[in-house]
């Protein structure tokens, strides 16, 4: 009893509060790599592990990259080309190669580790807010968010126009139907390299994004990346699914992929306030991840279950008596 | 406008689930031709419509369309010259995608999909007009999801994308085995009035006997991956069912074996 009341008067809400800020700006930052996630999860059915690597390549184009000089700007664009060519590698891999859509991302994300670190040239890199210009720093919380939501806004705009074009259209279509895409003329391995590239590109920005919002850029920056992103991703689905059933246009599914990143991010503020050890934070993750993805399968089960109709029927044979 | 000569195809070769699927076959479609095709259990029917879409490459012989010799050519390449409707309702639509949506898809068949926007403005118009005709109440629920609608008229939208861009040939794999016998009618009607309308080069798969002789002007039957009968114009008009199970017995000596084909009325 006593240590209950020593742990929960240590606990100091204030603590909580200030850390929040800083936890909103993480989020909207993961929140924009759940949308790279989600142009292969869910609009191209691709369940894309290259991720890990592009976003840690993302931050180091851009550490080294400031480090030899050159201005942010310029950094943050190679670095979304490195992210797309990552992901044209893992859409050559599977569609000229056969390999498995896990397998492909799995091995250009182990490649990208190695690539990373050369990049880097050692595994840790800082670039501190005063001795370069960043487009977005933990120095200034507030204004980081800004920033970020900003950022986030014309991305989803952005996307809402490429998907809602004629070759946008052909990445819906030949995630959702392949056989129908072919009968229809699209050259569906065209459309999967695209959707690759467009996601690891965006994946490798947020990198970026990330490396400068914290300071440093890390070869192990993007280790379990993808869970992460599709936390994001799952938690934006079941809220936006609970608040606007299924009128949930392509707009708001997107912007709810941000929030379910903001949304985790104060879920792991929570676990570190009730001081959790930080070793145990990838644990939490997947158990959130996990209960995220059970919730919609559980609800479905629990209205199509065989124990409902034995329960019902047991009954009924009660009442019958 | 079709010209099929000698083709062959066997599945897992060099294994005991070896099968000759397509044994040197050969056909001639006319430009018009509404030809209707029948066979037993495994006789190469869908194999056949599945080698002219080039769902996979034959092993040898030559599929020429419009005097153009298509063989070559990955699936999708081959996707402008066909329209096709496939036996299961959800392999022809996106379930996610609404009604318009899906007809846009399909009208941009066989040309370059660039960066403009997916459904333009005048094509809803053209589209309104074309599902009103289809009587089906479609034309006020375009921006519906497909999934949302029944298998029936989920057949009447692929049939609809099969034709909406005048297809050199329209290939249709048992479209209405799916269905209801009051829907499979409905879509067979309207099937037939899309190709008489649009005067259409079609083949039909059907396990249907009586519906393989009433629709079309022509009729083929296959066995064992080769055409065994090929009956048109006066003959088929005066065509019944226990006529063309005897002319199967005759020329390939053994008992037609469907059982659908049987069981169908």
């Amino acid at each position: 009893m006593d240590v209950l009341i020593s742990y929960f008067s240590s606990l100091n809400p204030m603590a909580f509060f200030s850390a929040l800020p800083g936890n909103i700006a993480q989020g909207i930052i993961w929140g924009l790599m759940g949308l790279g996630v989600f142009v292969t999860y869910k609009l191209l059915n691709f369940a894309d592990l290259s991720v890990d690597g592009s976003f840690a390549t993302g931050g180091a184009v851009t550490a080294i990259m400031l480090v030899n000089g050159y201005p942010i700007w310029s950094a943050i664009i190679v670095s979304v080309l490195a992210g797309i060519a990552a992901g044209i590698i893992t859409g050559v891999l599977h569609t000229s190669f056969g390999i498995p859509d896990i397998l492909a991302g799995i091995l250009t994300q182990i490649a990208l580790y190695s690539v990373n670190l050369n990049i880097l040239g050692k595994s840790n890199l800082p670039i501190s807010y005063r001795n370069y210009q960043l487009a977005i720093s933990a120095s200034n919380i507030n204004n980081a968010i800004l920033i970020a939501l900003c950022i986030s806004a014309v991305l989803i705009i952005l996307m809402y126009w490429y998907f809602g074009t004629e070759q946008g259209s052909t990445i819906r279509s030949t995630g959702a139907n392949p056989a129908m895409s072919k009968a229809q003329g699209i050259n569906i391995n065209t459309a999967k390299i695209i959707a690759l590239a467009l996601s690891n590109g965006i994946v490798a920005f947020s990198g970026s994004l990330f490396a400068q919002y914290q300071g440093f850029a890390d070869v192990n920056m993007g280790r379990g990346a993808i869970v992460i992103g599709l936390a994001a991703v799952i938690i934006g689905e079941v809220l936006g699914e609970a608040i606007f059933r299924k009128h949930a246009n392509f707009i708001i599914r997107m912007a709810f992929v941000i929030v379910g990143g903001i949304l985790y991010y104060i879920a792991m503020g929570i676990v570190l306030w009730l001081k959790m050890p930080t070793d145990d934070t990838k644990l939490f993750t997947a158990v959130i991840v996990a209960i995220f993805l059970a919730v919609p399968n559980l609800r479905k089960m629990k209205s199509n279950s065989f124990k409902k109709v034995a329960k019902q029927n047991a009954k009924s044979d009660k009442e019958g008596k | 406008m079709l010209e099929i000569s000698n083709i062959y195809k066997t599945f897992n070769k060099g294994t005991v689930n070896e099968k000759k699927a397509l044994n040197g076959l050969n056909l001639k479609l006319n430009d018009g031709d509404f030809c209707t095709v029948i066979g037993g259990n495994g006789a190469g029917k869908s194999t056949m419509l599945n080698a002219i879409a080039g769902v996979w490459p034959v092993d040898s012989g030559a599929i020429m369309i419009d005097g153009k010799d298509v063989s070559g050519l990955p699936e999708y390449k081959r996707a402008p010259y066909l329209g096709r409707v496939f036996q299961d309702p959800m392999t022809g639509t996106v379930a996610d995608m609404e009604i318009i949506e899906n007809l846009a898809i399909a009208a941009r068949r066989g040309q370059r999909r660039g960066l403009a926007w997916g459904v333009k403005k005048e094509e809803k118009e053209k589209y309104y007009e074309m599902l009103k005709e289809f009587d089906l109440g479609l034309e006020n629920r375009m921006t519906s999801k497909v999934g949302l609608l029944s298998g029936g008229q989920r057949q009447a939208i692929t049939l609809l994308m099969a034709t909406i861009k005048k297809p050199k040939l329209l290939l249709l794999d048992e479209h209405t085995a799916a269905l209801d016998p009051k829907t499979a009618a409905k879509v067979l009607e309207l099937s037939d009035k899309i190709i008489s309308e649009h005067n259409l080069t079609a083949l039909m798969v059907t396990h249907n006997m009586r519906d393989a002789i009433v629709h079309g002007n022509r009729l083929i039957m296959l066995n064992e991956g080769r055409v065994i009968l090929d009956i048109s114009g006066e003959e088929k008009k005066n065509l019944t069912v226990e006529h063309l199970l005897e002319k199967f017995e005759k020329v390939s000596g053994s008992k037609l074996e469907n059982d659908r084909m049987l069981l169908a009325d």
